[in-house]
């Protein structure tokens, strides 16, 4: 980590100095070091295929969520059609049982599913990362104290505990996104404090300590940056798993609610195709399968890199 | 005492008590219910007096602790109290208790899981084992694909595509698992075919790939190492030495991945019309039907909990270290 840092940082002082001093020495002149962008690339190009594949999947999910109005022939809950059509050159993979086009609701519903799943798992490791640094920097008694509460909280299966919730608060995505980041974020807590538990006792962080630094500076200054790796290979397959719970939730017809266009919610609405011999309600169902197992792809490629985990996994 | 008893002991203590704090969580989520909560279940056309005697007997005019230890006395005593859907008909309609409600549907779904487990555990164990074994093998990587695969797609995919190849395209097996108590054994297990499988193939993904690591991990020790230059045959360094220490970890593999079956089940049920309790929360959770709500997800979380706790004690007797102190 250490060491990947002064690379990028030194470019101009060391290049330059050596560039000065190459006519009178012997030495060979020693090549520009690269910059993140160049390291980025010579890092891609050894990737596994698997990696490459994740990577173009995420990339061309996000473009069709970010550009959904643009690619999507209709609106999102237009009614164009008679309920359930088939497969035509009009309507590329029929409508539901509205009659509404059923590409233009993938599409959204990319935007849509992603955008809250992300969302969560960002609130979720707002929380999470923060609390559980926390409790690494302070130990005795906070530490113990949401340490207990966080061993409580996971005791109970997280889909049963997200819908007890969800029965109390009713079903609306704001609930939604609150309930799932909260108890998302306990497994984010439990990680971020046992990688963070390996630094808090290194001479930097003591020193920094005595040096008088308040809380928020060691946290942000000294030990995020040490914890980055783990965190962030985290964030994939938290991402995966909120992403996976949500469109269960929705799938039970719990969550993201009609008419805002939703992988899940899809499948449930769509499902009597099926008895018909029909695949149109699998489409959505395999946009989420697809989107997971490429992040888990390149979470995998990003862990094997980042950890000394070159076997494992 | 023993060691062995004492760590026994105080694992035992622990998960009493939180099973004891999971219950008032549950319990507890009643007082975070919205002020409305009544006007909501009895629709807006209803009049002040029905929201009193709604409030009064559902007990909101009680202070909580009074009304949790009558609860929680009430649940030790198997009485979950009353279905809100029958409060709905306040005055008129007969009482539904919420025993009455699960008791025949937690009968199908342990029927489900029972099943699910018997043949998930072994088949996960041996290919778990094989893969650990033959590392990097053809076999290794096709079986690691294959399981990460299923393991990052949603139990309904992987449900409703064997509902589309083997039981509408190819008619073999009944698309929907409808089972009632008056169907012999063999009936019932061939119409929740489809239920079975799509549980086993999820959980033998993840049960699988935890046996491999905790395996491949056990085989990096010195010790085995040790046992393997002296010469010893790998039958013997495998019963000899590895398997003894591997118990802890496959048993708690095998709670893990029992206890993931829980929420797995929810799902799955949902998919098929499977008469268990599963699909019995989802429809109070619609409904907002609180004590039927409450009760399942006590159960989901006892069961869950339990699991933990028995895979916890499976590795602490199982322990050498502990079982052989110095």
């Amino acid at each position: 980590m250490s060491v990947e840092f002064e690379k990028d940082r030194s470019p101009t002082g060391r290049g330059a100095a050596e560039a000065g001093a190459a006519p009178a020495a012997r030495f060979r002149p020693v090549p520009a070091t690269r910059t993140p962008l160049q390291s980025a690339w010579r890092e891609l190009k050894r990737a596994p295929m698997t990696a490459w594949f994740g990577l173009v999947v995420v990339a061309a999910y996000v473009v069709v969520a970010v550009f959904a109005p643009v690619v999507a022939p209709y609106g999102e809950s237009e009614v164009v059609g008679n309920q359930y059509e088939s497969w035509s050159e009009r309507f590329l993979f029929g409508t539901d049982q509205l009659g509404r086009d059923m590409l233009s609701r993938l599409i959204y519903g990319a935007r849509n599913t992603i955008g809250i799943a992300f969302l969560t798992t960002a609130l979720s490791f707002l929380i999470g990362g923060l609390l559980g640094l926390m409790a690494a920097v302070l130990g005795r008694w906070p530490d113990q104290l949401l340490a207990r509460v966080v061993d409580v909280l996971m005791a109970i299966p997280q889909l049963i505990f997200a819908l007890v919730l969800l029965s109390i608060f009713g079903a609306s995505v704001i609930n939604l996104i609150l309930i799932i980041a909260v108890l998302d974020s306990t497994r984010v807590f439990r990680l971020s404090r046992a990688v963070a538990m390996n630094v808090v006792v290194m001479d930097f962080v003591e020193a920094a300590r005595l040096q008088g630094e308040n809380l928020g500076w060691i946290i942000a200054r000294e030990i995020l940056p040490n914890i980055l790796p783990p965190l962030a290979a985290e964030f994939g397959l938290r991402f995966c798993f909120v992403f996976l719970t949500i469109s269960a939730l929705s799938f039970l017809g719990l969550g993201i609610q009609p008419p805002t266009a939703d992988w899940g919610s899809m499948v449930r609405e769509n499902a009597t195709l099926i008895t018909y011999g029909d695949v149109t309600p699998l489409l959505p169902a395999g946009a989420i399968a697809l989107l997971t197992i490429a992040v888990n792809f390149v979470v995998d490629w990003f862990l094997h890199k980042t950890s000394g985990l070159k076997d494992e996994r | 005492m023993s060691p062995v008893l004492r760590t026994v002991l105080q694992r035992l203590g622990l998960g009493v008590l939180t099973l004891f704090v999971v219950s008032i969580i549950i319990f507890a989520t009643i007082e975070m219910l919205p002020g409305d909560f009544a006007k909501a279940i009895l629709g807006q056309s209803a009049t002040p007096e029905t929201v009193a005697a709604f409030q009064r007997e559902i007990g909101l005019d009680r202070p909580p602790v009074e009304r949790y230890v009558e609860w929680f006395v009430g649940v030790l005593r198997g009485n979950f109290g009353n279905s809100f859907s029958s409060v709905g008909a306040l005055g008129g309609g007969h009482e539904r208790t919420v025993v009455s409600l699960i008791a025949p549907r937690l009968a199908n779904t342990l029927f489900l899981a029972t099943l699910t487990a018997s043949i998930a555990v072994p088949l996960a164990l041996v290919l778990g084992m094989l893969a650990a074994l033959y590392r990097n093998s053809l076999f290794d990587r096709t079986v690691n694909f294959v399981t990460l695969t299923s393991i990052s797609v949603p139990e309904f995919f992987v449900a409703y595509i064997l509902m589309l190849f083997l039981a509408v395209r190819f008619p073999i097996f009944h698309s929907l698992a409808r089972i009632s108590s008056d169907m012999a054994l063999g009936e019932r297990a061939v119409r929740s075919a489809l239920p079975v499988m799509t549980l086993v193939l999820v959980i033998v993904a993840h049960m699988m790939r935890m046996t491999r690591a905790a395996i491949i991990n056990l085989l990096a020790s010195p010790y085995i190492e040790m046992a393997r230059l002296k010469g010893m045959s790998a039958a013997r360094v495998i019963y000899h030495h590895a398997l003894p220490n591997a118990w802890a970890p496959i048993a708690t593999v095998v709670a893990l991945n029992l206890a993931y079956l829980i929420v797995g089940v929810v799902v799955v049920e949902v998919v098929f019309v499977y008469p268990g309790i599963g699909q019995l929360m989802v429809d109070a959770v619609s409904a907002r039907d609180i004590p039927v709500v409450q009760a399942c997800a006590l159960i989901f979380a006892v069961a869950y909990i339990l699991l933990n706790l028995l895979a916890d004690i499976v590795s602490i007797v199982t322990n050498p270290r502990l079982l052989h102190r110095r």
